[in-house]
């Protein structure tokens, strides 16, 4: 453990430089993450007639730009990225490494995070240039739960992802439970609808799920849709248990995993 | 040192027959059969000995690789590697140990083969000052300047699996499982490879196990070697005792213009060529044939074993004769 996290910074430096020398194919990715501006369009055409459910025109620009940025600053390919390596044996690598192979893709996908930053800026400038400036949280309690909320949200899509990747250790072919999960995600996140807007059902299965608290609770800080500050900070304690919970079924799942591994073709 | 005692790796395979209808019936209905690629095999290999592992394809070499490097876990037996058992991948036992493949790179694709050297030095706890001494002493003796600061990707195979035996080797192990390392280089770079491993074994004392499907290169290296077959382990032991015992022949070259069947009468004729005659004689007889050859104004003689290949084939043939 001292040894990882002694190798972190390094290990973050070669993910920022992967990352940089990979930038075409970030910028692609980027682009698959636009569903928000294609609802914002959708939902703001609706809330110019009239409100819909107390949101105006100016919750839903808010609403989808910050859900925009917290979906690309904490989202990752780890979990296909994992997949692949058990698949063609070159995670063989990673365990003739004297430190959890979860470090270097943590370092790999943390060292990742600047340059998502970057992409992400223009939006975060017309965001707070924008008249949907006047709902954005400002008193410092909601501020700091905010950053809390974002590094919560950045481990626990970690923590799913690399659970989902280690499938590949169990299962021939993970993609297609990847793509049911984002299935999922879309929905009880709130990164295609809010989750207020959703029926009651669906929010209440949505408060079991991890899926709210990578994108829709720290949006929901963002916004000024949380109460008060000890609400606030309610939400990132239920999203770090669940990052801590899903890592440790990941970890076992990983060591279980191990295993059963053949390293065929590495 | 290394211990293997009873190991067996077997894998449970799923077989399907061509076409669609066997694919539609493998939805409901599945047959696994298992495949026996290590099957009950025992040897010890002493530190800082170079040893060949040889078998032919699928023999179960690579499997017992990456079961003593803690890859694979055995189905059944022990395996100790300096102390550890490799499938508890204790981080002093992965210090102390090294995998090169020659199939598989581990050199970060689309960085500089530095960054790896950055990574390794990181994870595996290296001093800076230590580590960089050691790739110097690794850059010299591979010839890697220039090198190490291009794009893996734009590197030859023969200059990655440089860099890649740099990168192996950086933390300085004790024990090295080398799997093909040779493998797609051209002569020179294999001369190159050898010279350094045996270099690496004597100056640490490092104890080498090595597969190659290049015969000189176990003939150059190995003194010992191990052979399995099918998951068996055939022979184990001195590699000029195995040749001597497999075809206790030599190969006598000579040029000298002597008739067809007094060469004949020498022994039986391997190759002739532009006046230069290769025949295969029995060693009770090579005092009496080479002799024969020096009083016929033979010259340019030469005296050696038969190629491994031709043992190894005699090998396989004779343990799978029923």
């Amino acid at each position: 453990m001292r040894r990882a996290l002694a190798a972190l910074p390094t290990l973050c430096r070669i993910g920022l430089t992967e990352a940089v020398a990979y930038r075409a194919e970030m910028v692609v990715w980027l682009l698959t993450t636009t569903m928000p501006l294609v609802m914002l369009g959708l939902w703001t055409s609706v809330a110019d007639e009239a409100p819909f459910r107390a949101w105006g025109s100016r919750d839903f620009v808010a609403y989808y730009l910050a859900a925009l940025i917290v979906r690309n600053l904490t989202s990752n390919w780890v979990a296909w990225q994992i997949a692949e390596e058990i698949r063609t044996g070159t995670v063989s690598g990673r365990l003739l490494r004297p430190i959890h192979p979860f470090a270097g893709y943590l370092g790999t996908h943390l060292g990742a995070v600047p340059l998502r930053a970057l992409a992400v800026a223009p939006v975060a400038i017309i965001l707070v240039a924008s008249s949907a400036r006047a709902v954005l949280v400002t008193d410092p309690v909601h501020v700091a739960a905010l950053v809390a909320a974002l590094l919560g949200a950045w481990a626990l899509t970690f923590a799913l992802f690399v659970g989902l990747g280690t499938l590949a250790f169990f299962l021939d072919k993970p993609m297609g439970i990847i793509e049911v999960y984002f299935g999922v995600f879309a929905i009880f996140s709130g990164y295609l609808i809010p989750l207020p807007l959703l029926p009651g059902w669906v929010q209440a299965l949505a408060d079991w799920l991890p899926f709210r608290a990578m994108l829709g609770d720290p949006v929901a800080i963002a916004i000024g849709r949380v109460p008060d500050g000890a609400a606030a900070w309610a939400l990132v304690g239920r999203q770090w248990a669940w990052a801590a919970g899903l890592m440790l079924v990941a970890t076992v799942a990983w060591h279980r995993g191990v295993r059963r591994y053949e390293a065929f073709g590495g | 040192m290394i211990e293997v005692v009873g190991l067996r790796k077997h894998f449970r395979v799923h077989r399907r027959k061509p076409g669609l209808a066997a694919a539609v019936r493998s939805l409901w209905h599945r047959t696994y059969d298992t495949v026996k690629a290590v099957d009950d095999i025992s040897f010890t290999i002493e530190r800082g000995e170079r040893v060949g592992f040889l078998g032919p394809n699928g023999a179960g070499k690579t499997t017992t690789m990456k079961v003593l490097a803690g890859l694979l876990h055995p189905s059944a037996g022990q395996v100790t590697v300096e102390g550890h058992r490799p499938a508890q991948r204790d981080p002093a036992f992965l210090e102390r140990i090294t995998l090169v493949m020659g199939q598989k790179q581990q050199l970060l694709w689309d960085l500089p083969p530095s960054e790896t050297y950055a990574l390794n030095r990181a994870v595996f706890g290296l001093d800076p000052a230590a580590a960089a001494r050691t790739l110097g002493e690794l850059t010299e003796l591979l010839g890697l300047a220039g090198l190490v600061d291009k794009p893996t990707r734009q590197l030859s195979l023969g200059e990655r699996m440089k860099c890649e035996l740099a990168a192996a080797l950086l933390h300085q192990p004790t024990t090295l499982f080398l799997d093909e390392p040779t493998i797609g280089l051209d002569v020179a770079m294999q001369v190159t490879i050898r010279d350094f491993i045996r270099d690496y074994n004597q100056r640490h004392d490092a104890t080498v196990l090595l597969t190659s499907h290049y015969m000189d290169d176990v003939v150059a290296l190995c003194p010992r070697v191990i052979v399995i077959d099918g998951g068996h382990l055939i022979h184990d032991g001195d590699l000029r005792a195995l040749v001597k015992t497999m075809i206790p022949d030599k190969l006598v070259s000579f040029t000298a213009a002597l008739p067809a069947d007094e060469v004949a009468r020498l022994g039986e004729v391997v190759k002739s060529e532009h006046g230069r005659i290769t025949i295969r004689v029995p060693e009770a007889r090579l005092r009496e044939v080479v002799g024969h050859v020096l009083d016929r104004a033979g010259t340019d003689l030469a005296v050696e074993d038969p190629p491994l290949e031709d043992v190894m084939r005699k090998l396989f043939h004779t343990k799978r004769a029923p």
